[in-house]
Parts: structure tokens; sequence; C-alpha cells
């Protein structure tokens, strides 16, 4: 767009409306007057203008929503926003420092595994999750990992390669 | 055009030849990358589509009343609103926008709306009354041949006979096979979406994830009865692509949703829709008849292909072109007689889809290889290699390649790579097949090695006028440092066009800052993001534009007397470390201090050489240039079960040169991912036209557990014509990893399986038959 818009959907006349409130990267935002079938995915995504986590399916099966509630992924288009109420969500624009990318982004980049990147912030953050848990997984481990995160470009191939290099890093660093 | 010759030089950062970064990569990492399903406009209004559920009816009547009447829906879209052309289509304008008297195929468009909100939308859809009679789908396209046409243009799109040398000879031995090819689908993760929002000139703003954005407009324009230039589209970000933008999908709706309400319109396909939004990989039905000498020469190859194009013409004429002239593979067929048929019925339309009618035929024609080769007792990749085209040799068209044609040493790298460690009761049970199922019995799995050659066209063929247009502007920044910009209307859909622009530039203007124009109609045609193109097209255009700037460069150096033309020979001139220097002489300004009188901006237009038509016999040099990829697979296959885990596949590739090899590699993983796929997966399941697995829990895609490992050796023999001396590398992964995959099966199991994908019942019920 000659003017890119960030705001959200104004509010709409909608079958039931209701304001609440949810804590997205540690700040608390107001949906106003929002339907309560609304997923968090799409709350996110088209009301809060937080578009990082994507919608390839909004049917829990490739992994594209991912982010975290309460510090455990999930796919957020399986997540009523209305029942995040009380959680914390931490999703992929809160992770990276300013300017300064996790060392998964920049591993990402390095080992060339984006292409049209549809499936990246849903891979950054499964990744994050993984590695957290498991510090130094075995290939098998990685690829059943991001299993549930679909790729049509890549053939994960330079996916596994940046995940094998955050983690030689990670070690490397002790 | 250009004065100097084109070598990597290392010292420019980020040039030809290097790994260069993305420019969208950050981004992309971040989450700040905007693809087309992220924009947004203030008071925006959700577009949806009303689409059959029958595959074939008439419609009797179509009543929007209760739809209109809600609250938050804005308004209601037939047939009877286009304003303009009624039709549309890529080389046939044969699909109506909406539907209005008969339906062809389940998912056809019949209404649209638009509502304050996507779910309001949704229920407004549901609201629609549409009375169907319904009819009998013709889903059988050899039947189609013969049926009543289910469209006035008729149910054949494309009769294409090839006849070529002695179509009478024959060989010593003969192989003979029947294969089936199941309807992919592209499964791209960005679903189809776009952002329309109404223009003060009566015109219409689209930003669209496409592949085509000046053949998109063209289409909106006529169906809208607007003029071209009041149809301004910029490309929004696009999340994969691999055919299925080629056709128009919802730009003509949104656009006529934003201009009948005057406020911005979204539109986004769910998955379930997107299956129904886009063309697929056409099925082929193929009978190959190989004739050979005792030494394996090849002597003759006859077949008879059947692709089904669905309802719509779509591409189908040019992709079974593409099946025919490429049935005989990458190997020298002094005699051929083809018959391919592209056909109409009421399954879902097809179309684009990476390898474009040839990966159908590769799985034919390498089949019938390993036929030959074990009717010959001959080993597969010797009679591959005996067979295998080089440069001079003659395609079954009748021509001959001009081009690189490294075929042995593609065959050569694939087989060099080491196989896989032997399965050992050591490995996790999760690398068995069957994965995280965990069913396989150790003891029960065979090893399988297959292997596959493939030949693919570059660019548009058989006279199409193909071409791509470029702009480069060279100024000063705020300060005082030279930076580029370049304009081009190439879909970026995730290949990394966009990294290959910058290091065109950078590469050839000596700057190191270069920026990326949006892709606009605002320049024009880049020619669409398929057929391998955009390296050769849009890197050509870029490096045109680029050298016109330096020509203008160097008439300033001239024309300000700070260098000296010299009469006896043309002046020799060239850029290098920020100055503008002689070539042998000692001359040189600063392309600064030439900048500072004004910016310097040209806009080329690239066309690869002029391609024939094909004549009455098949024959004419219909092509451009060609690259070759071998594959070798290894399988493991519990028979019982009838799982398959591809182990392994290696490669040896035909890039013509690796401008960016991170990026090359990239391509070829990706691509051997949906030959993967469509070897062992991936199939639209259809019942009588229908729909059966519209979502990724039905229709499976490899995952990281499914992809094996790749090894890959690329060869690189530059192509004398293309820019830089490289081939499009987009393609052939995709075409030749299926029959590997293939062969690695049966040979795995011992069955014939004429058939991908091969479903688990194929190998389990025949092996339980066999046993
Ligand atoms: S969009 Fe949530 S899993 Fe696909
Ligand atoms: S990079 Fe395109 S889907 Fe993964």
């Amino acid at each position: 767009m000659s003017d890119p818009d960030p705001t959200p959907t104004e509010p709409t006349p909608v079958p039931d409306p209701e304001a609440y409130e949810l804590t997205i990267n540690g700040r608390t935002r107001s949906v106003p007057s929002a339907w309560l079938g609304e997923s968090l995915l799409y709350v996110l995504r088209e009301r809060l203008g937080l578009p990082g986590a994507k919608n390839a399916c909004e049917q829990g099966e490739c992994g594209s929503c991912s982010l975290f509630l309460d510090g455990v992924l999930v796919n957020s288009c399986c997540v009523l926003a209305a029942d995040a109420t009380d959680a914390r969500i931490d999703t992929v624009e809160g992770l990276a420092d300013g300017d300064q990318l996790t060392d998964v982004q920049q591993a990402f980049l390095d080992a060339g595994a984006v292409q049209c990147g549809f499936c990246i912030p849903g891979l950054i953050t499964t990744v994050h999750d993984l590695l957290d848990r498991t510090p130094t997984p075995d290939q098998l481990e990685v690829r059943e990992a991001i299993s549930g995160n679909l790729c049509r470009c890549t053939g994960y191939g330079r996916i596994l390669q940046a995940v094998e290099d955050v983690r030689a890093r990670r070690e490397a660093a002790g | 055009m250009s004065r100097t010759s084109t070598t990597t030089r290392d010292r420019v950062r980020d040039g030809l030849g290097q790994d260069a970064d993305r420019p969208d990569g950050t981004p992309k990492v971040t989450g700040a990358f905007a693809f087309s399903s992220d924009l947004h406009a203030r008071g925006m209004l959700w577009g949806r589509t009303l689409r059959s559920p029958h595959p074939a009816a008439r419609i009797v009547s179509i009543d929007t009343s209760a739809a209109e009447a809600m609250a938050g829906v804005t308004t209601v879209v037939t047939a009877a609103d286009v304003p303009g052309k009624a039709t549309y289509g890529l080389e046939h304008a044969d699909q109506p926008v909406f539907a209005s008297e008969v339906v062809r195929y389940q998912g056809e468009p019949i209404a649209a709306v638009a509502a304050e909100h996507p779910e309001l939308a949704v229920r407004a859809i549901e609201a629609i009354e549409v009375t169907y009679e319904v009819l009998e789908p013709v889903t059988d396209p050899e039947r189609a041949m013969e049926a009543e046409p289910i469209h006035p243009d008729g149910n054949v799109f494309r009769h294409l006979p090839l006849r070529h040398g002695d179509i009478e000879a024959t060989g010593e031995v003969v192989v003979e096979g029947t294969y089936e090819v199941g309807m992919q689908d592209q499964a791209f993760m960005g679903p189809e979406s776009g952002l329309a929002i109404p223009a003060d000139d009566g015109g219409v703003e689209l930003y669209m994830s496409t592949q085509w954005l000046h053949v998109d407009r063209d289409q909106v324009a006529a169906c809208l009865a607007l003029p071209p230039d009041q149809v301004r589209m910029t490309l929004a970000g696009v999340g994969g692509a691999f055919g299925a933008r080629e056709d128009v999908s919802l730009q003509v709706h949104v656009c006529l949703l934003a201009l009948r309400t005057g406020r911005p319109v979204k539109m986004l396909y769910s998955r379930e829709e997107s299956f129904f939004g886009h063309v697929h990989r056409h099925p082929a039905r193929m009978w190959f008849r190989h004739h050979a000498d005792r030494d394996g020469h090849l002597v003759k190859v006859e077949a008879r292909l059947v692709l089904d194009g669905g309802a719509y013409a779509s591409t189908s004429s040019a992709v079974i072109a593409n099946a025919v002239c490429f049935a005989g593979g990458p190997y020298r067929v002094a005699n051929a007689h083809i018959h391919g048929y592209a056909v109409r019925t009421n399954n879902p339309p097809c179309g684009a889809m990476r390898g474009f009618g040839v990966v159908q035929s590769c799985y034919g024609h390498e089949s019938q290889m390993d036929k030959l080769a074990d009717a010959l007792g001959m080993d597969p990749v010797e009679l591959r290699l005996k067979n295998a085209l080089k440069p001079g040799d003659e395609l079954i068209t009748g021509q001959i390649i001009t081009g690189t044609a490294p075929v042995r040493e593609v065959i050569e790298a694939a087989v060099a790579h080491p196989l896989p460690p032997e399965p050992s009761d050591d490995d996790p049970a999760i690398a068995l097949p069957g994965g995280a199922g965990l069913t396989a019995e150790r003891s029960d799995v065979h090893r399988g090695v297959g292997f596959g050659v493939g030949i693919k066209n570059l660019m548009f063929s058989e006279g199409f006028d193909d071409y791509s247009t470029a702009g480069v502007l060279l100024e000063l920044d705020g300060h005082g440092q030279p930076i580029a910009t370049v304009h081009c209307a190439s879909a970026e859909v995730g290949q990394g066009f966009v990294t290959l622009a910058q290091q065109i530039t950078r590469e050839r203007l000596e700057v190191e800052q270069v920026m990326l124009r949006p892709a606009d109609t605002a320049i024009g045609s880049a020619g669409s993001t398929s057929a391998s193109r955009q390296t050769w097209m849009s890197g050509g255009a870029v490096e045109l534009a680029c050298d016109a700037v330096r020509e203008a460069l160097f008439e300033r150096a001239v024309a300000h007397g700070h260098l000296a033309l010299d009469d006896a020979e043309h002046p020799l001139f060239d850029l290098r470390d920020g100055q503008v220097v002689e070539v042998g002489g000692s001359g040189s300004i600063p392309l600064v201090d030439l900048l500072e009188e004004g910016p310097i901006e040209r806009t080329e237009v690239h066309r690869h050489a002029p391609t024939d038509p094909l004549d009455q016999d098949g024959q004419g040099n219909a092509h451009v240039s060609f690259a070759f990829a071998a594959h070798r697979a290894v399988v493991d296959v519990d028979p019982d079960l009838g799982v398959v885990r591809v182990v392994q596949v290696a490669t040896g590739q035909d890039v013509g040169r690796a401008l960016n090899p991170r990026a090359v590699v990239g391509q070829i993983e990706g691509g051997i991912a949906q030959g993967v796929g469509l070897a062992v997966m991936e199939e639209i399941v259809l019942d009588d036209g229908r729909v059966r697995n519209p979502s990724f829990t039905d229709y499976l895609i490899p995952t990281a557990l499914d992809m094996p490992e790749v090894l890959a050796t690329v060869i690189e023999q530059p192509e004398p014509g293309a820019p830089f001396g490289a081939k499009g590398v987009g393609e052939p992964p995709t075409i030749s990893s299926t029959p590997a995959v293939t062969a690695a099966v049966r040979a795995a199991t011992g069955l014939e399986l004429p058939r991908v994908p091969i479903h688990p019942e194929d190998i389990a019920l025949a092996s339980a038959h066999d046993g």
C-alpha cells in the first residue's frame, strides 16, 4: 500500500460485542467490541496490527501461526482470543531486541533458510521452543520438532542447517 | 550494448556468484514482512466468494435478496454485475468471472459479497439461494473427447501430433507401458489474498500476491470495462506460487466489490477455498512404446499423452506442448511419433505447476527407460548415459541444441554421491518407514535405489513474444554516495529475484547501495515468474538497464572532456573502484563527480532469442534453452504396510552458472521436496469431479520428517546467450526426482507401480496379492 496502515479493524457491527484485554509481548492491549468467536490469530492480525503469526491453514495443520501462550508453543488459529485473556502471549514480533536479531533469526538468514518466508515466523518460534527445551537435539529430534511446521519452498534443508548452526554455536558458547 | 566483458569480481561485495543476503530476509524472520494477507486499509470490507457445490449443473435461479438484507453486508455481486467482458483466461478467455447459466466444476464462483466482518461475509454467502439442475459430470478425459461439448469452445483444448524421422521405424527391443499421474496441488503456504482500493479517477488499486502483474491487470481491466491504466497493481508479499498464481483467482472479484462499494475490500481465501481457487497440475494418462537396438541405442519413441485440463483452458495448450516436445526425455531419439491431447472435463481446472507438462512425460519416459534397461539386461544408468543428449544433438522436435547440454555430467554427478548407510538395528524407530507413526517392523524393511533424468525448456516457447522490462536509476544519496534504484515488475515469490537484481546492479554499476522499488504496473511487464525464466529474462533486463546507465555515464565523462574519444577505435571504458576509467589508458573520473550534475535513469526491455511455432508435425525451433538434472533416490519400504521412507536423494543439476549458490541449493532442495511429494504423498483425490481432500489434514505435503537427505552437485557450464551464463534452476529438481523415487520403490518391492503418487494400498494390496 502507498500508505501502509497498521491500525486495527474498526469497531464493527458484530454478533456479540464485548471488550477484553490481552497481554502481548509484555504489553496490555485492549480488544474493543470484538466478536467472541474470533481466534487469537485473527485478533492479533486484524485487530491489533500484529500480523507476524501467519494464517496458512487456520485448521491447526501447518504451524504458521505458532506463538507462545504462557511459554507453551501453540497454534494460535486454534485458540479463541477471548480465552487467552489471562495468559502471557509472546509472538514472533517480540523475539528480536530492537534491531538485534535472535541467534535463531540470524542463523535462518545465514543458512539461506528463507524463501517466500510465509512459514518462517512459525518456524522461528518453534525452533526457539525446541532449543530452549532440548539444547542439543539430534537430527531426528529436530526434524520431529519442526514436523508440525509446513514449508513448501525450502524442502527444510537450509532450515535444518540453521538449527544445527545455532545448536553448535550455543554449545560452543557453553 | 555492453562494451566490457562480464566477469565476477570478488571485490564487489555481494556481487554475482556470491551468497548475497536477501533484502527481504530480516523482515521475514522478524514477522515484519507484509504478505498480501497482512494488508489492511481503513474502512476496509471483507469479500468472499460463493462457489458451486456441484461439478456440473445448470443454474436455474440465484436469489441474493436475503444476503443483501443482512446487517453488515454491503453488496452482493453476480455475473449480471460484471460491467465488461464476462470471461477471462490466460491463453483463451473461456472462464466466466461468475457462472450464470452453467457450472462446469465444483468450486466455480457464482457470486461474491462484501461485508464488515469476515464471519458476516461467510454468513452472507450461506444466505444466497441458488437453485441448480444438477447434471452428470464428464470426468473421464477419454470420454470427454467424444462427449457432447461442455463448453461452446469444445472439449479438446489442443491435439498436438509430433512426427519425427521415420515413424515406421522399429527396434529389436520394444517395451511398452501405460502410466498415470494424479492431480497435484501447488499448496503454497500463503493463501490467495488481495486488497483493492477504489481510486478517485474511477479506477482501482490492487495489492495482490501474483506471478504476473500485467496479465492480471489486463484481465481485470477487460472484465471491469476500464482502460488498463486505471487498474494499477502492486505486488504484495507472495507466500509461494509454483504456478498456482499465474491465473486470475480473486483479482476481478475483489476489484469489482471495491468499485461497487466505494470502499477498500480485502479478500483472503481459506485453505479449503484455496484448493478450489487455483489451477492444479494436470493429471495424465500416458501410453509409451520405446524401441531400441540390442546395444541399447534408442530407435523410436511412440506415445499417446492425455492430460485432463479440467473445466477451463488456463495454460493447457502450452502444458501439452511441453509434455509432447519432451516425451523423448534428455536422449537422442532419431524417430518419434507422439500424440498429445489436453482435454476439457468437469474436473477442477488445471494449469501451471512447477515443471509444466514435463513432470508428467518425464515420469513416463523414465519409467520406460528402466523397463528398457531391464529388457536389455543393462544397467539403467549405463542405458541413460549411452543415449544422453549432448550439444549439437537434435531433439524430437527437430531443434538442434545449440547451447550447453551436460546430460552425461549431471548423471555422473548424481551417482558419484555416496549412498546412505544400510539400514541397521540401531536406527531409531522414527527413522523407519511410517515415521512418527512407528508402524514398520525393522526386519520387514526393503531398500531400493532408483534413477531419473529430466530435460526442461526454459522460458516461454512456440513463438511467444517473451520479454521483461527493468529500470535503473543511479544518483547520489543525501551523503553524496552513489545509490542505485531498480524498478522491475518481476514477481518475487520466494525464489530470490530481489537478491539477484541487487547482485547484478552491484556488479554492473559497482555501487554498494541498491534499492528496489515495489514491483508494480507503473513500469512495463516483466512477464511471469514461471518457466524458470526470471533470472534470464528480468536478470537480463536489469543488466541491460545497468549497461545503459553505464553508457550514459561514459558519455557524460566524454562530454565533459574528462575522457577522450579515440577516433580510431571505439573507446573502452569501465567502472572500477568508483571511477570511470579508460581501459588500457590512464584517464579516470570518480563516479560521484559525474553524478553531481544529476541522476541517470534508463529503462530497457530484454527479449530472449525468438522461437518458432511448432508445425503440423510438432517440428520447429520452438524453445530457447534447456536445463537438465539427474536424481538418484534411495528408499526404505515396508511392503506389508505399504509405507515408504525416502532416505536420500542425490542430484546433479545443470545451472549454467550459479549466480547465488546458496539460493540455488534452496531451489534444488525445495524442488526435490515437491517431486518427492508427487511420488509418494500428494494427490487431490477426485470423486466424480468432487475434491475429497481440500485441507492439509487430507492433502499431505512433505514435512521435515518426510524429507530425505539431499546431496546436490551443480554443474556450471555457462550457457551462451544467457545473461551471465545462468540457466533457471527452479523446475528441473521437481521433474526427475519423481521418477527416481518411484523407481526406487519399484526396486524395493518388485512391483510395477504405474501410477503416482504411490499410495500405501498400491504397495500393500499388490504385495499381499503377490505373496
Ligand atoms: S494457521 Fe494455525 S496451524 Fe495453520
Ligand atoms: S519459505 Fe515459503 S513456505 Fe517456507
